[in-house]
């Protein structure tokens, strides 16, 4: 365990995450480990994390030890696509039972891994930890050596127990595992100048082969592809690669960075959803490739495949904008990973009336008040009914969100379109935007809508369950329109930090008795912004509100 | 009849089973305004809300006490504390539902303990119902979570009646087991109606899971038997058990409350459902509906249309053991051969299977089996899909999880009807799989080799 914890320690350090930079020691050394609210959390655990990162690695044997749970419940349930092995969508695990707690799991899980090289003989074997065996001390990393040593096969530990933390600390994990285990243990056949590693990458729905033919046109070879559609012995050279790309999400800096650090090999933070996203990786990768030796003519090649490539697809786009005239859609996703969709959505002549901004930095924030005009709807954290509300208020015609949120959309009869993991539909490069433009249109103009909005026969209007909820909040926000003081109560009683439970208006209290100035003053006056820290970027808006109004008593505050 | 083996394998593979706390947590959904908490790591309950998502097509209620390594080792009293105190402000649930995990069984957290505790320090949750179930993963499987679960319920809910002579004699309390679908109660509702009965049912996912349009936005379950109506479920006339899960629940029923029960191991069938509806007609006092007497016609129609196609069948079923006996039953019945039944935990249903052994273990086995025994049907979950691509034999899902499918939650099985349906669906399988695979060609009876497929 202490080795894990200090594993952990590490990831938390990782310099390459702006986000990390931003935040003051103290901070830094609760890294990203999000102190979950119980009774109030959602999401999955690191161990949850941690395969999925490396679970799209398709001909490896992923085993799992732990009780039913781990596995059982939820195996081959990823979206990934393999061109080659199904072996990734085996489920293995050791299913351990009350004498495994009791006597402990070793012995089983060195058995199990025997069994899988015997009936599967996989180029290697990784050993998922989890909690149960982490607490009875089963040491999963002197059992992978052991049958390493016996097997003569890689048998790699992945230490990455589900209560050490959130989802994203298990990618993380992951990614070390892969660093201490797996890369540069290798060598490949042949080299050249063309190799990319692609990082962080899962080939949802296949939307990495949305991309992988103009690689291939312009002669770029996708070296080892970490996780999706990955292989083994890809994975183990990739220190050979000259450059690499790290795809959009933060899952995974630290491979990358570490990776340049090792073996120098430079990466960039790039993206394939949206046009001129997918543009501009192109032009990095070729960037990159040249300055580690690759000719200079690549870049031309380049240039000449996003001209062509861009042309189809505006002009493919560009077919929707009458039919997307007056069209307004609403965005929620946890954090706005890719504004050139949001570009590309305007490019079609959707009108984006809201994004959700739960994980946005202020950055992120600016970025939308530029892009989406000052009148943009930032949404913070929303309850189901304040969401549909929001759908009806800003008159959206169509919801872009992760699958969690779809029921509220297609409950309340209204089109909606997943954009997050589970999605069916590859929407990667060029021809991914003309698909997702393809399926709002799909979506938008069903004629289903409108017989499904139809109240029933004997329904009388106003009746509906959505109108009567609608009615519900209406009444309530008149009823604190007309009394101030109510309403003061209201504005001061809404939560800002969600892991310490702080409202706004004891921040604002501290801050106007104390006279603070900084994030830190008030996570020392209040404990906002103590736990995850997400909620550091509201702070510090609220500072910046305070400053700018002389402090008001709050008599007068409640009578404006 | 049928020897019960377990597996002797370290490493399951390709798992038929899930997890206990999982069961328990479906179990609570069944009841209105509740919500499930599992005391484990975030992970535990986010793995089971996936699934459930994945099967129903629905927003699901579940939350965690999202216990940290720290708090695994210290204990979860703060933890299960917070989350009762963070449910009751944000959802103001009816009931809230506690299953134990792996995690916090390893350690021994004294759950009833903690609730008793928090209901003295906190008395704005000191009358609301919860209920607490000890449900390690390390042990048993998703049936038996649910088994635990729904007798518990009965144990802390259900009110002994004030006057045990005077019972109402048109109420019945059903407790059907996790084999069934939301589809299944409602059909079994209407059934028991037609006979004057009024029917409570415990859990009743048919209100909460049946994909219908909810009136309101809800963060807790949507429909399913209240809190209140479990506990006048005491004064029924009878309980009717469903499956042999739910003989604990009935018998804590009994011992309550008094309530004579009548265990139906299976609903599947023209037997079984003969025996159902002759029952209902004798409590009711009631002659059998004339829709049913069509009904059953019906279904003896289906079988005797059916039978060519299904009869000389090898099946392949893996399942958990009441839906595995159930279904291999009813396929035995039409003429199918079992010869390879796999299930995930231990049941007196087990031994009377129509086969020689009954395997608990996983799908591997499932699988090795089916190839072995040459079977040419697969009844299993979803997850069973990359055996039948690779066997190349028909597949009809049956169970939970069935996420690559719609319809999950109102797929019927139970009555006239719904054995009529299942054997309809079945046998069109097969019927598809014979034009697509199995048509006959000049070369299908020549004996010089090469062409060694199956004919049917």
């Amino acid at each position: 365990m202490t080795s894990l914890s200090a594993t952990i320690q590490d990831v938390f350090n990782e310099p390459g995450c702006g986000k990390n930079a931003n935040k003051s020691e103290a901070e830094r050394k609760k890294g990203c480990t999000k102190q979950l609210q119980p009774g109030g959390a959602a999401g999955g655990c690191a161990f949850d994390g941690a395969k999925i990162a490396l679970q799209p690695l398709t001909d490896v044997a992923h085993l799992v030890h732990g009780p039913i749970a781990c596995e059982g419940n939820s195996w081959d349930n990823r979206g990934a696509r393999s061109s080659g092995s199904n072996l990734w969508r085996t489920g293995f695990t050791t299913d351990i039972n009350e004498t495994d707690v009791v006597f402990g799991g070793e012995k089983r899980l060195f058995k199990a891994i025997r069994e899988i090289i015997e009936k599967y003989d996989p180029p290697a074997v990784f050993v998922y930890q989890t909690c149960v065996p982490a607490m009875t001390g089963d040491d999963i990393n002197a059992v992978c050596k052991a049958a390493k040593e016996k097997f003569g096969k890689p048998v790699i530990p992945v230490n990455s127990p589900g209560f050490v933390g959130p989802k994203n600390l298990g990618n993380k994990l992951a990614g070390e595992a892969l660093l201490e285990h797996v890369i540069g243990t290798e060598e490949p056949e042949y080299t050249t100048p063309y190799d990319l590693n692609i990082i962080g990458e899962y080939n949802l729905a296949g939307e990495l082969w949305q991309v992988k033919p103009l690689l291939d046109e312009l002669g770029i070879r996708i070296f080892a592809s970490i996780s999706g559609d990955g292989r083994y012995k890809d994975v183990a050279s990739s220190h050979r690669a000259k450059a690499a790309m790290m795809v959009c999400s933060k899952a995974m800096i630290n491979v990358a960075r570490k990776m340049e650090e090792r073996y120098g090999i430079p990466f960039f933070e790039g993206s394939f959803y949206g046009i001129e996203d997918s543009s501009d990786s192109l032009r990095e990768i070729a960037r990159l490739l040249i300055e580690r030796g690759a000719p200079a003519e690549l870049m031309d090649r380049t240039e000449a495949v996003i001209a062509r490539e861009e042309a189809k697809a505006w002009a493919a786009i560009a077919k929707y904008k009458p039919r997307f005239k007056g069209k307004k859609v609403l965005l929620i996703t946890g954090g706005v990973k890719s504004w050139s969709v949001v570009a590309a959505l305007q490019e079609a002549g959707l009108e984006l009336v809201g994004t959700s901004v739960k994980k946005s930095t202020k950055e992120d924030k600016e970025r939308i008040k530029e892009l989406m005009g000052q009148d943009a709807h930032m949404i913070e954290d929303m309850t189901p009914r304040e969401m549909y509300k929001m759908l009806k208020d800003a008159k959206a015609d169509i919801m872009l969100s992760g699958g969690r949120s779809q029921f509220i959309a297609l409950k309340a009869s209204m089109p909606w379109l997943d954009i997050n993991q589970e999605r069916h539909h590859a929407y990667m490069g060029y021809v991914g935007m003309v698909k997702l433009v393809e399926e709002i249109d799909k979506a938008l103009y069903n004629p289903m809508w409108e017989q499904v909005r139809k109240p029933a026969p004997w329904d009388r209007a106003g009746e509906s369950w959505q109108d009567r909820a609608m009615a519900q909040m209406d009444a309530e926000a008149a009823a604190l329109a007309a009394d101030p003081v109510a309403a003061e109560a209201a504005r001061r009683a809404k939560k800002i930090c969600h892991c310490k439970s702080v409202s706004l208006g004891a921040i604002e209290d501290a801050i106007a008795a104390q006279g603070l100035t900084t994030v830190e003053g008030v996570r020392l006056a209040t404990d906002a912004s103590g736990g995850c820290g997400a909620c550091a970027v509201r702070v510090e808006e609220i500072l910046a509100s305070a400053a700018a109004e002389p402090a008001p008593i709050p008599a007068l505050q409640a009578a404006e | 009849m049928a020897t019960v083996t377990t597996g002797k394998k370290s490493c399951a593979v390709n798992p038929l089973k899930m997890s206990q706390p999982i069961g328990g947590a479906l179990a609570f959904m069944g009841l209105h305004g509740a919500m499930p908490l599992l005391h484990g790591s975030q992970g535990c309950t986010s793995f089971g809300l996936v699934l459930f998502v994945r099967h129903f097509k629905e927003a699901i209620p579940m939350q965690t006490t999202a216990m940290s390594e720290v708090a695994t080792v210290l204990g979860g009293y703060e933890n299960v504390e917070q989350a009762v105190l963070n449910i009751h402000k944000r959802t103001k649930p009816e009931i809230i539902g506690i299953c134990s995990t792996g995690v916090t069984e390893t350690k021994g957290d004294d759950v009833e303990g903690y609730i008793k505790l928090i209901r003295e320090t906190h008395p704005e949750v000191a009358d609301l119902p919860m209920v607490y179930v000890s449900t390690p993963d390390f042990k048993d499987a998703f049936q038996d979570g649910w088994e635990k679960t729904v007798a518990r319920l009965v144990e802390v809910l259900v009110e002994a009646p004030r006057n045990p002579e005077r019972r109402d004699a048109a109420r019945v309390n059903v407790l059907p087991g996790c084999h069934l679908t939301p589809g299944d109660l409602d059909e079994l509702r209407t059934i028991i109606e037609d006979f004057g009965l009024e029917p409570s049912f415990l859990p009743d996912l048919a209100g909460s899971l049946d994909g219908h349009i909810p009136d309101e936005f809800t963060p807790t379950t949507i429909g399913g038997i209240g809190v209140d109506e479990v506990a006048t479920m005491g004064q029924a006339a009878w309980t009717i058990a469903i499956g042999a899960q739910m003989r604990r629940a009935a018998e804590a029923m009994e011992k309550k409350a008094g309530v004579p029960f009548r265990l139906f191991e299976r609903l599947c069938g023209l037997d079984a459902n003969d025996e159902f509806l002759m029952f209902l007609s004798t409590i009711s006092g009631r002659p059998v509906p004339l829709k049913y007497r069509r009904q059953r016609g019906q279904l003896v129609d289906a079988m005797l249309d059916a039978h060519f196609h299904i009869g000389g069948r090898k099946l392949a079923i893996g399942a958990e053991p009441d839906l595995l006996f159930d279904l291999s039953s009813m396929l035995h019945e039409m003429g199918a051969h079992v010869m390879a039944a796999v299930t995930t935990t231990h049941s007196p249903v087990l031994a009377r299977v129509e086969t020689g052994d009954v395997l608990i273990g996983d799908l591997e086995d499932l699988e090795r089996l089916a190839r072995e025994k040459d079977c040419d049907l697969l009844v299993t979950h979803s997850h069973g899909r990359q055996a039948a691509e690779r066997l190349a034999i028909p597949f009809y899902r049956a169970g939970m999880p069935m996420f690559d499918r719609l319809g999950a939650g109102h797929q019927l099985q139970v009555g006239y009807r719904g054995t009529r349906d299942t054997i309809f669906t079945i046998a069109n399988l097969l019927i598809a799989d014979h034009e697509d695979n199995h048509d006959a060609t000049p070369d299908t009876w020549r004996t010089d080799g090469g062409h060694a497929a199956a004919v049917h």
